[in-house]
């Protein structure tokens, strides 16, 4: 049975390489014929969804044996003195489940942006950067050792670059896109750094190989103050999540990568490029494991500060993807906790139904972005529920699940994370968890409410969006819906997906009630103030216009940024620039400068008379004859070789 | 010594690639001037068998047993035990093979040229067939002829073709020229003391691995000297800090074709003799040394990089950011050990191709729109998408994008590195930051932003014009995904060639790890 | 009387020398480009004379010849150089008259930086 499934698995590496090869022939032969390439790159990330979705099933089916004997191919690609790197596939629940909501997500975004991007210029470009995403995403996810995560996530990173500024010709999205690269860049650097530092003490960077190594090698030999070199490279490799995953300080990128289009924001932005990083340390987790404890601590005190933080800037946003960008960040941060507190299964389990939801709204919001004509500020919209009922409906289910109402898949995660916080024993970060889940349901009520139920604007003319655009919605919804019910059965999320022995924990209902009061809670306060307006939010926002503003502004952590890289940056590079032309170059011109008037000086003894060259000339002669008869001896001190020693 | 030629059968493979372009030289002289078409095809041909030849030398290179191959050795002046000998490993055909793929886009990055089309293509090739003659000698004295040759052109081109901007193109080409010359003189004391040095036993010699199987009458002392002038000669041509400032003024003055020989091949001569005379030759020196050579190193890479952010010419970013580059490789040469090494010749391999692209896209830019200001420029990407693409693919290549070349040498340099010069490791790693910067900021204000009326008459490149684009291109990519064709070449040469058996004397690396 | 006074080889160098100062004063002092050409002249035999005393008085011990015509050889090289010497001189001070109307080497000054 299990070798069967592990032919199967051989053939993992398809999953990425049908979108390259898509990427390929789009890139070089049919870019011409718009039809054509997007049928090709949607054929291409079908047949990747139908064999991940084989592949999920084969993991299904081998049970035990593939969560403790992960299914690997390699294949050498670098074999050189001092480095060796494999390239391969590693298939086990972790990639396994990853494959499945990235073809899934990726698909559903390719046919909806039949209909989003109808139309437009660079269709044929959009569907290629997309195939050329799918391939580096699932490339990344089945890597089997550091270095092809890392090249696969430079990848990723470049085509959220190129997909950010796929509309190049808008000034903001050209410096998102930038933005989003140099700051991601921040954060690579210390990955990179982690990478070099992991192979130089364990010359290798599989991760089946590294974790075994640790196993055996856990003398954690203080280098920088007390951490040892494990905590060190935890810590550099933790960097590249911080970056990848718009964690704080790294996270200003992530909003402004709204100027992408809806779809891309909805792929790359929400449900899979932006949890590589949480992908990655759950991947590493063993490093994190041996390393100091105050790692974990870190990611999960950093985790649970960028996700409150987040949602506190999403509650005074008014642009319809902002908000639904900070609400990412702040969903990101719960992950980051989640692994933070030792709960690899509550992270991944959240990736997942995160996944779902998360598209789903950002597709929905995209479709109401569509019927507005690119209008993205909520107040110039309203009462869309009659006018779009199905993106309405399925929007609110998003919501319902973002917010841990029950049934509904953010429930059964985020109850999780909160569970395990406060099992782990991090009550502080347990009460910031709760916090945010009121946030959370808050500013995502707000939105609906105010989107779709408030009053209708009447130089709108909204429609609902043509079936290319509704059906992924409905997709997406069913699995927001019934995504979180893989926590239930007996070989349950937790029995594929975990982190050291598997305990069966049963659900703790009592502190499931407490975050579904809290989200119900948040719901309700929104439902107050936008419907009822028994609270009015502008009173509110007058009587605190300091907080209102520092919100508004996105705590002026940008602003910082822009000053530090103009003032900082850019004038150290004009004074280095000065110091360049005049005084490297000075040095250089000043030489030449010495020359050519040593020059204009000693011409003067040319003086052009013939009776003087030949005095002078005589003159010479005498010496020269003087030195060669009566200075024997000292002369072999005139032969300059003779000072460099060594010739004999 | 050997005082028969060595006759094998691809013996004579080397000779005919370096006199292919030669050859297509003696025909363009007695072209008539007129026949510019003519005259340009005659080049591209030259070009192109070298190239054919030099790509076959590559495929057909034996890693094992490695070392040199297809040697072809002739007594030239036996009294002074000057060798014509020429040959290839695993270090030199990269070099080789990289300068016949810029050579031959060279020609038709400058197949819009009008100006004294006879002449510009005479002397092109002559430094074409220079550069190459460098990297196939074996012989210092043969290494050093070439080299000379290279200069004289060079100077040339940048005075009847170069442009002038920030400084003129005389500057420039006078700039150029007397640092080069006065790198040349301290490498000629150099080699002089070393030729007589290893002759002190009665039998002289030039040649490469003799020089360094002598090591035994070569004192301490006189290692450090000599090591100290190949660093100051060698140092200025691969532009380390201080010694780099001609490298800008130079590319932003000279003709595309001579920025891109000289930023992609010429300026690797330097490190290519850092690696076969430097430390090859001289590794007492070179260890004595190693520590400074570094950390003027890490000065280059950062250095240059801050400086590229405040650029306002498109060539002057692309020149400062070549002098942060070659920072990586003096960095690995100052590691001594065989990772870096291999690493550093595989980054002189990718920065050049890189380089190359570059400049011949900027050549196109500047061709078409008469401006390299970046500023004047902008949304270039809606009007000329395909020469767009080419400039992306050279930003990404330069800022070490993975599935490019670059990213795997840097890697591979930074692998050797870090356990020996931890510092300056992470202090280069941290370029890739501002490398990014000064990258994507180029990119964004030339290529993207709204459509710019004024550059609506340009025409995208095509024809010949997009073979630059498409050469460099494939190498970059391929060489990227299959990094083992280009690393694992090296790394035979550094291991076969006994650079590795060298470097373990004096290597500084510390087994077992950094901490 | 002088006694012992005898011509040895040091009286044939003392007037080559002697003439050899007054033509390097000649070249020295003189105006007249026709007078520094003289002069140099001068020096030449001066140098004759040198080469043919020399001659005279060294012999060599092992061959046992004190008479070999090296010294005159060079003498006559020297003279026939000479007149070659003399033969471009004049032409050209004949050119550089007809070009300057003047044979003062003080004119002849503007070959210089």
């Amino acid at each position: 049975m299990f070798k069967e499934m592990h032919d199967l698995f051989q053939w993992a590496w398809l999953i990425p390489f049908l979108p390259f090869l898509s990427f390929l022939i789009i890139a070089f032969v049919t870019k011409r014929s718009k039809r054509l390439s997007s049928t090709i790159s949607i054929l291409a990330i079908l047949s990747s969804l139908s064999l991940a979705v084989a592949i999920g099933l084969g993991v299904i089916q081998s049970g035990e044996k593939i969560v403790e004997h992960p299914a690997i191919v390699n294949v050498n690609w670098l074999n050189i003195v001092g480095l060796q790197i494999d390239f391969g596939t590693i298939v086990d629940p972790l990639s396994a489940m990853m494959l499945f909501v990235v073809t899934l997500v990726a698909s559903m975004v390719q046919i909806y942006s039949l209909g989003y991007m109808h139309g437009d210029e660079g269709f044929s470009r959009y569907y290629a950067y997309q195939s050329l995403f799918a391939s580096s995403m699932l490339g990344m996810v089945l890597a089997t050792n550091l270095l092809q995560l890392f090249i696969f996530w430079e990848l990723v990173g470049l085509c959220s670059y190129l997909l950010i500024g796929f509309w190049f010709f808008k000034v903001s999205a050209r410096e998102a896109a930038k933005k989003a690269f140099i700051t991601t860049r921040v954060g690579d650097f210390g990955l990179l750094l982690g990478m070099l530092f992991l192979y130089v003490k364990f010359g290798t960077l599989d991760f089946v190989a590294l974790s075994a190594a640790m196993n055996t090698n856990i003398q954690d030999v203080a280098v920088i103050g007390t951490a040892g070199y494990v905590t060190v490279m935890a810590f550099l490799v933790f960097m590249g999540p911080v970056g990848k995953s718009g964690q704080f300080p790294l996270h200003v990128w992530l909003p402004d990568a709204m100027e992408g289009p809806t779809p891309v924001s909805a792929l790359i932005h929400a449900a899979t490029m932006v949890v590589a990083g949480v992908y990655l340390v759950a991947r590493m987790f063993f490093l994190f494991d041996h390393a100091d404890p105050m790692a974990l601590q870190f990611i999960a005190g950093l985790g649970a500060f960028t996700a409150i933080f987040a949602a506190s800037i999403a509650i005074a946003q008014d642009d319809i993807k902002r908000i639904l960008a900070y609400s990412t960040l702040s969903q990101l941060g719960y992950m980051m906790f989640a692994l933070g507190v030792g709960s690899l299964t509550a992270s991944m389990f959240h990736l997942m139904t995160h996944a779902f939801f998360k598209a789903l709204m950002f597709l929905g919001a995209g479709s109401v972005i569509y019927a507005m004509h690119h209008k993205q500020d909520i107040w110039e919209m309203g009462g869309l529920w009659k006018k779009m009922p199905i993106t309405g409906t399925t929007f609110f289910i998003g919501v319902l699940a973002i917010s841990g109402v029950p049934p509904f898949a953010g429930f059964w995660s985020k109850d999780e994370i909160l569970a395990h916080a406060l099992h782990n024993g991090h009550p502080i970060i347990y009460g910031v968890g709760l916090f945010t889940a009121f946030l959370t349901a808050f500013y995502m009520s707000r939105l609906f409410f105010v989107v779709f139920m408030g009053p209708e604007k009447k130089e709108n003319h909204p429609h609902e969006s043509p079936w290319s655009m509704t059906i992924p919605l409905m997709i997406l919804a069913f699995f927001s819906v019934f995504g979180g019910f893989v926590a239930l059965p007996e070989h349950n999320f937790a029995f594929f997906i975990h982190y050291g022995t598997f305990h069966h924990e049963p659900i703790a209902w009592g502190l499931a009630g407490i975050s579904v009061v809290a989200g119900l809670l948040g719901i309700g306060l929104a439902y107050a103030t936008y419907i009822k307006k028994a609270i009015s939010a502008e009173k509110v926002a007058a009587q605190y216009s300091g907080i209102y503003k520092l919100l508004k502004n996105k705590y002026y952590v940008d602003e910082l940024y822009l000053w530090l890289i103009h003032h900082i940056m850019d004038g150290l590079a004009k004074i280095l620039y000065w110091f360049d032309i005049y005084i490297v170059d000075g040095v250089v011109n000043g030489l030449a400068l010495i020359t050519r008037g040593s020059g204009r000086v000693l011409r003067r003894t040319n003086t052009g008379q013939l009776q003087t060259y030949a005095m002078v000339f005589f003159f010479a002669v005498v010496i020269i004859f003087m030195v060669f008869a009566f200075g024997e001896g000292q002369l072999s001190a005139l032969n300059p070789l003779a000072t460099l020693g060594g010739v004999k | 010594m050997t005082a028969l030629p060595t006759v094998s059968s691809m013996s004579m493979l080397l000779p005919f690639t370096l006199l292919a372009p030669l050859a297509a030289m003696l025909l363009i002289v007695f072209l008539p001037k007129e026949e510019t078409k003519t005259i340009k095809i005659v080049a591209a041909m030259g070009m192109l068998v070298s190239l054919v030849l030099s790509l076959y030398a590559f495929l057909n290179y034996q890693w094992e047993p490695g070392g040199m191959q297809y040697t072809l050795t002739i007594p030239w002046i036996p009294d002074l035990g000057v060798n014509l000998a020429l040959g290839v490993d695993g270090l030199s055909l990269p070099m080789l093979l990289l300068t016949n793929l810029i050579g031959f886009a060279s020609i038709y990055a400058s197949w819009n040229i009008d100006k004294r089309v006879k002449e510009f293509f005479v002397l092109l090739l002559i430094l074409i067939a220079g550069v190459m003659g460098t990297f196939i000698a074996r012989d210092l004295f043969i290494f050093f002829l070439f080299y000379e040759i290279v200069v004289i052109p060079i100077y040339i081109m940048v005075i009847i073709w170069g442009s002038t901007k920030r400084v003129t193109k005389e500057y420039a080409a006078m700039k150029l020229t007397i640092y080069l010359l006065i790198g040349s003189a301290f490498l000629l004391v150099g080699m002089v003391a070393l030729y007589l040095a290893a002759g002190a036993n009665g039998n002289p010699t030039f040649m490469f691995d003799q020089l360094s199987a002598r090591q035994d009458l070569y004192s301490p002392a006189f290692q450090k000297v000599a090591f100290a002038l190949m660093i100051v000669g060698f140092g200025s041509l691969i532009s380390m800090f201080p010694f780099h400032s001609w490298s800008p003024d130079g590319y932003a003055g000279a003709p595309t074709a001579v920025s891109m020989i000289h930023a992609g091949v010429l300026k690797k001569i330097g490190g290519y003799g850092l690696i076969r005379l430097g430390i090859y030759v001289l590794p007492v020196g070179a260890s004595f040394w190693a520590p400074y050579i570094a950390t003027l190193a890490v000065i280059s890479v950062l250095y240059a990089a801050f400086i590229a952010l405040a650029q306002k010419d498109l060539k002057y970013v692309v020149g400062y950011s070549s002098v942060s580059h070659m920072g990586y490789v003096i960095i690995a040469v100052a590691a001594l050990n065989p990772t870096a090494a291999t690493g550093a010749v595989g980054m002189m391999f990718a920065h050049g191709v890189m380089a190359a692209l570059f400049f011949s896209m900027i050549g196109f830019i500047y061709e078409k729109t008469h401006t390299r200001n970046i500023a004047d420029l902008g949304g270039l990407a809606h009007q000329m998408p395909r020469l767009a693409i080419g400039f992306m693919i050279a930003g990404m290549a330069s800022l070490g994008l993975p599935g490019t070349v670059n990213f795997i040498t840097e890697f591979t340099i930074f692998m050797g590195v870090i356990n020996v010069l931890p510092v300056h490791a992470i202090l280069g790693i941290a370029g890739i930051i501002f490398t990014a910067v000064y990258i994507l900021r180029t990119i964004a204000n030339v290529l993207f932003g709204p459509r710019r009326a004024e550059w609506d008459h340009l025409t995208d490149i095509r024809g010949p014009e997009l073979v630059p684009l498409v050469i460099f291109g494939f190498v970059i990519f391929f060489a990227g995904i299959f990094p083992n064709v280009l690393l694992g070449m090296i790394d035979s040469g550094v291991t076969s060639s006994g650079l590795a058996k060298v470097l373990e004397t004096v290597s500084q690396a510390k087994i077992g790890g950094l901490f | 009387m002088i006694g012992n006074f005898s011509v040895g080889l040091s009286t044939y160098l003392l007037v080559g020398a002697m003439l050899f100062c007054i033509g390097l004063y000649g070249v020295f002092a003189k105006r007249n480009i026709i007078a520094v050409l003289m002069s140099i002249e001068l020096m030449l035999n001066a140098v004759n004379i040198n080469f043919i005393a020399f001659n005279r008085f060294i012999w060599n011990e092992k061959i046992g010849v004190n008479y070999l015509l090296t010294g005159h050889v060079a003498a006559l090289f020297v003279i026939v150089v000479a007149a070659a010497e003399v033969a471009v001189g004049l032409a050209l001070i004949i050119t550089i008259y007809r070009n300057r109307q003047s044979t003062d080497v003080d004119d002849l000054n503007w070959l210089k930086w």
